[in-house]
């Protein structure tokens, strides 16, 4: 151990400046892999750099990355939360209904917040509460939101919705920039200063990395945790809200399957899913390479399951080479 | 009585008993012999699925591919048998349960070789082999008139009364019992699964163990490609997606762990058997098809909470008075 | 104590079933063992003395192949041979009843006792006929008379242990190490449990006895070892020592001189304690913590310490008893308000509830104490540094920067990150569990230094230890526990070795100790 031949007293806070730690990250290698595929995107297509281009890719990614963000603290504490896409659908299924009683967009966009919120509760009663393994959990209430939303709608599709309510879809706030965009971007500086710079985001690291020593060091485990999960389903509202506004309409199967893909890029942006590790910037990165990589595929006419083929291909092999790379490192020394 | 309760499988039972019976009170025809073993029939396939997630879950891991892996080699087998209609149908059934297993293997390696948490292997995998259909089909369906007539006839054949599916899910089911119960492989399901690290101690290796169920599930999975395709006598991209969470809130009904090391061959099936009669008695009672999804979210949601309080632990005895056992 | 005269002049003339040679083993910075031979002979029982730390238990992984010696060899029956593995110790003959049963809740009981080499039919299946048959004939061997076919998750935690001794007698073994067997079984299943060891004896088998309890080294042993700080202090016949020897062996110098242990004026009850109780764990607790005391809470494993100090920060709740710190009632839910109120629990797992391995040294100190280092609920890591700072230097840590993850600092250095963590939030009152466990002796004297200087400084502490010299050196009174309850109290002035052994270990004594 190294920790040995070190003078007691001047221990030094950090050894490493900033630069060498960032340049060291996992966030510097992502930097790295968006700049290839931009830079390959560019070449590629000559359509793909300009501005408006550029902003409805934006588009892709946005919603999904909004979740992400509390997906990232939900997974950091060492829970998952796989029922948000269908929170998505029933906080849809909720504003849809609505609009046949007449709402205006204010409560409307009340309506998908709130059923959002509630559906978080439910899944931290559920898990905090009751003390319940949050995976199998959110299985179930992935079926029961859902299902609530194919009882109301069936085959049907709520239309309908007051022109007002476009806006948040598929409004701009100043010249390209778009409100989701611009929201994604809020949401990122919001969810950045609350992992990493508050007292909850510490809580949250402790409980992932070591839910018992946190819990012996004052720290309310339960009650933090039952906090992300209001905060997922508050944030898969307001992606409902968002999402539902862009398409104008609402069927059950509105944001099919976007929980393996929320999952998928929590992990690309290098959040351990055994908790306990991963940042902000590496779900903001994470959302601009996927949003890259199914703009460009989308430009070049590539289908969107195979695009899917490379998400998944991608997600394996950020997790297995860093694996194998210490793997053959650390070989010669035995 | 009290102890008769606690047992999972028979408390499933009796559920499914209630269950029937309540049906049963408005619309006697539901549980007549022979429309309880259409019933069967329909489930076959998620019986058989659901033994395959066993055998993981079991391990403390999960196989979130498994309805992935079925549609490939659906699609697969339908275009082995499109390409080449003369091709004997139990080499078709091989090859689907091959190819099954061999991705199954490929899920297993990547949990056993590189340590790579099963969720997110299994998670990348059931994009890639989906996709993969379509990089195979482009995207084109195979339908009914596009396959051979032996190729669909299989599954509905009827064998002393019942259709080959539903036997070949009850010799699934004998097999899995085998493995399970009499093979040292399918105690080491349990021991991996239960203890880790005291599996370790007894000589075990907790990562082949796992890469096995894998293989397993796969297996299992390609066999349920092929019934399924020609049963619905159609393949595309999309056949069985989302069937991943009917299967393993089958496994979770049933009564088997998330955490690993507990459940039962029976309580796979019974788990797979409450969802088949639910599914198939709401359209007798008039109930939406479309409430089948909010139901089995409940039942799952109930069953976990159920199974958690049989699991929670005792805390630890010191004072000697309260040595009860 | 004719007939063991008799057997074991017998036994010495025999050839050792297994030898150990001059073993040593280190982790980093603490030396387990240095130098240690050990001979156990066929049809004797070897008694391992020692206390805690005294390198018993590595001395049994050792044994087990679970830890490889760094130096030294294994002699079964003349052959040098080495354990790389668990499963090659188990083929060799040697298998260990270990203290916390590694067993499987969801299998049978014939199950467990036969995992890894189950009967197989004909065909290559389990033969679950042989199996139980053969189960039931094992656990008749071990003196229990249960179903095999029941599961495991439905036993006592006596009747688990009585499985695995049958699964230590299925695999044919020369060597059984028994771990402290007796430590949860009831009068009755012990005096089974000698009649087991008897016939085991009878069968040639060599076997190791660890265990605290003198009388059941006396009625049971033949030979006895007794190890003291990972060395071999002296071996012989159990016919030829006294109870006393023994405990003058394992505990040896005059401990009392080397401790750091100041005079402090001990002041004003700051904590009072009264009829607590819980349903399993341990009943009517009662005691008074003054000012600048050290309490000194000693006991075998096992006795309920850990559980009832846990139960005064909020982790399990105590179904009757009352609390009082300075005067006034507290009722303490929460870990977090044990904290708030003023009273912290340094964890006796280190590892598990102490500290949080893959976070860094300051984060880990900070984290009781982020309310007093942010501000409305935002971090500042300038504060944060400066109280990490503080504190690791007056704990003498060792590291090269506080920014480094704290599972990479030595045993005693994450203990001191550790101290530092709970201290830094100011307490009136501090518990240390075990607060030396399994770290070197720089490290050790650290702590032991500073807790002299936090109880001068004013402030209460409670140490629960079972190493006696740490409790003799240290503490102003002591508690000794047994089985969850209070064995007995001690004024410094009164301690001596022999009555804390005696008391923990339930043995009536002449005079002192005994009553509470």
């Amino acid at each position: 151990m190294a920790d040995a031949q070190i003078s007691p007293r001047n221990i030094p806070d950090r050894l490493e400046g900033r630069g060498a730690r960032l340049l060291k990250s996992w966030e510097a290698l992502l930097v790295v892999v968006a700049a290839v595929i931009f830079l390959g995107n560019s070449l590629a297509s000559p359509y793909f750099l300009d501005p408006w281009n550029l902003s409805d890719a934006t588009f892709n990614f946005t919603e999904k990355a909004m979740i992400a963000f509390a997906m990232a603290l939900v997974i950091i504490s060492g829970e998952i939360d796989l029922s948000v896409a269908s929170i998505i659908a029933l906080a849809s299924t909720a504003m849809g209904y609505a609009v046949q009683f007449g709402f205006d967009t204010p409560a409307l966009v009340a309506i998908g917040l709130g059923v959002g919120l509630l559906c978080g509760l439910v899944n931290g009663v559920l898990i905090t509460g009751l003390d319940l393994p949050s995976i199998v959990v959110t299985i179930g209430t992935m079926s029961l939101f859902r299902g609530l939303s194919f009882v109301v709608l069936g085959d049907q599709a709520f239309t309908g919705y007051p022109e007002s309510f476009a806006w948040f879809g598929q409004g701009y706030v100043w010249w390209v920039f778009s409100f989701e965009f611009t929201l994604f971007v809020v949401l990122a500086v919001i969810y950045g200063v609350l992992l990493h710079r508050t007292n909850f985001g510490r809580a949250v690291y402790a409980i992932g990395n070591n839910q018992t020593a946190a819990l012996f060091s004052g720290v309310r485990v339960p009650r933090v945790k039952f906090t992300l999960f209001l905060l997922t389903g508050l944030l898969a509202g307001l992606a409902s809200v968002c999402l539902t506004s862009r398409l104008g309409s609402t069927r059950p199967s509105i944001a099919l399957g976007w929980e393996l893909e929320v999952v998928t890029m929590v992990v690309l942006g290098g959040v351990s899913i055994l908790g306990g590790s991963g940042t902000i910037p590496g779900i903001v990165l994470a959302a601009l390479i996927m949003g890259m990589v199914t703009f460009g595929f989308g430009l070049l006419n590539v289908p969107g399951i195979v695009m899917s083929i490379f998400i998944g291909l991608l997600l394996i092999s950020v997790i297995a080479l860093p694996i194998l790379w210490q793997r053959a490192r650390r070989r010669p020394v035995h | 009585m009290a102890k008769l309760l606690k047992n999972r499988e028979i408390l499933l039972v009796v559920a499914i008993a209630v269950l029937l019976a309540i049906i049963a009170l408005r619309f006697p025809a539901f549980v007549a012999p022979s429309n309880l073993a259409r019933v069967y029939n329909d489930t076959s396939i998620l019986v058989i699925l659901a033994l395959g997630q066993m055998a993981v879950i079991l391990t403390r891991c999960i196989d979130l591919s498994m309805a992935a892996n079925l549609a490939l080699c659906g699609m697969v087998a339908a275009m082995l048998n499109n390409f080449f209609p003369g091709l004997p149908i139990p080499l078709i059934i091989f090859a689907a349960m091959a190819l099954g297993g061999f991705l199954g293997a490929i899920n297993g390696t990547l949990v056993w070789k590189l340590n790579i948490p099963p969720i997110v292997v299994t998670l990348g995998t059931l994009t890639i082999y989906r996709g993969l259909i379509f990089v195979l089909t482009n995207g084109k369906w195979i339908n009914a008139h596009e396959m051979s007539d032996p190729f669909k006839a299989l599954p509905r054949l009827v064998v002393a009364g019942m259709p080959v599916l539903s036997w070949l899910s009850f010799l699934m089911i004998a097999l899995m019992f085998l493995v399970i119960g009499r093979t040292p492989l399918g105690r080491a399901f349990y021991a991996v699964g239960g203890n880790p690290h005291a599996a370790v101690y007894t000589g075990i290796d907790v990562g082949r163990t796992r890469f096995f169920a894998y293989c397993l599930s796969g297996t299992l999975a390609g066999l349920s490609g092929y019934l399924w395709v020609s049963r619905y006598a159609v393949a595309y991209v999309d056949i069985a997606a989302g069937f991943e969470l009917d299967i393993i809130a089958a496994c979770v009904i049933g009564g088997i762990s998330i955490a690993g090391g507990i459940g039962s061959v029976a309580g796979a099936v019974l788990g797979a058997l409450f969802l088949g009669v639910i599914k198939n008695a709401l359209p007798v009672i008039d109930i939406s098809p479309f409430a089948q999804l909010a139901i089995s979210g409940t039942v799952i949601i109930i069953a976990v909470a159920v199974n958690a309080r049989a699991e929670r632990r005792k805390g630890r005895v010191i004072l000697k008075k309260a040595e009860a056992v | 104590m004719d007939p063991l005269l008799l057997q074991d002049t017998t036994t010495s003339r025999m050839k050792p079933a297994i030898a150990l040679e001059g073993i040593s083993k280190s982790f980093p910075g603490v030396r387990a063992l240095s130098d240690v031979s050990l001979a156990l002979y066929p049809g004797s029982v070897t008694a391992l003395v020692g206390e805690n730390g005294a390198g018993k238990s590595t001395l049994v992984k050792i044994l087990t192949g679970i830890y490889q010696p760094d130096a030294g060899a294994i002699r079964l029956a003349d052959r040098e041979t080495t354990f790389p593995t668990a499963l090659a110790a188990s083929r060799a003959g040697v298998t260990a009843i270990h203290q916390e049963t590694v067993l499987f809740d969801e299998l049978s009981v014939a199950e467990n006792i036969f995992l890894g080499h189950a009967p197989r039919n004909r065909f290559g299946l389990i033969d679950w006929k042989k199996l139980n048959a053969d189960a039931k004939t094992l656990l008749n061997r071990a003196g229990a008379d249960f179903d095999p076919t029941i599961r495991l998750r439905d036993l006592g935690i006596a009747k688990k242990h009585l499985v695995a001794i049958a699964r230590a007698l299925s695999v044919d073994a020369r060597v059984v190490i028994m771990d402290e067997p007796t430590a949860a079984l009831s009068h009755k299943e012990i005096h089974e449990l000698y009649a087991l060891i008897e016939r085991l004896k009878a069968n040639g088998k060599a076997i190791l006895f660890i265990s605290h309890k003198f009388d059941e080294i006396f009625r049971i042993a033949d030979r006895y070892t007794v190890f003291r700080d990972g060395a071999m202090i002296g071996e012989g016949l159990i016919a030829d020592v006294s109870q006393d020897d023994l405990v003058r062996m394992m505990v040896g110098r005059a401990v009392g001189s080397v401790y750091p242990k100041k005079e402090v004026a001990i002041g004003q009850p700051v904590l009072t304690v009264s009829g607590y109780r819980h349903p399993t764990e341990f009943e009517d607790i009662n005691f008074e913590l003054r000012r600048g005391e050290i309490l000194g809470f000693y006991g075998l494993v096992g006795a309920g310490r850990s559980e009832f100090m846990q139960s005064l920060i909020g982790i399990t709740r105590p179904s009757a008893g009352a609390v009082k710190l300075d005067g006034e009632v507290l009722v303490i839910r929460s870990p977090a308000e044990a904290i708030r109120a003023g009273i912290v629990y340094v964890p006796e797992e280190r590892g598990r509830q102490g500290a949080i391995i893959g976070m860094p040294i300051f984060q880990n100190i900070t984290l009781p104490s982020l309310s007093q280092t942010s501000r409305s609920g935002f971090l500042r890591l300038a504060q944060e540094f400066a109280l990490a700072r503080e504190y690791t230097s007056r704990l003498d840590l060792r590291a090269a920067s506080l920014d480094q993850d704290v599972g990479t600092l030595s045993g005693g250095n994450q203990q001191k990150v550790v101290i530092a963590k709970w201290l830094a939030t100011r307490p009136k009152v501090i518990i240390l569990d075990e607060p030396t466990k399994g770290i070197d002796i720089g490290s050790k004297a650290a702590v032991h230094a500073f807790m002299s200087e936090l109880a001068a400084q004013g402030l209460s502490v409670i140490m629960v230890s079972s190493e006696i010299p740490e409790i003799m050196g240290m503490s102003d009174r002591v508690i000794v526990m047994r089985e969850g309850r209070v064995a007995g109290r001690f004024e410094r002035s009164e301690l001596t070795a022999e009555k804390l052994v005696r008391a923990a270990a339930g043995i009536e004594t002449q005079a002192g100790g005994g009553a509470a």
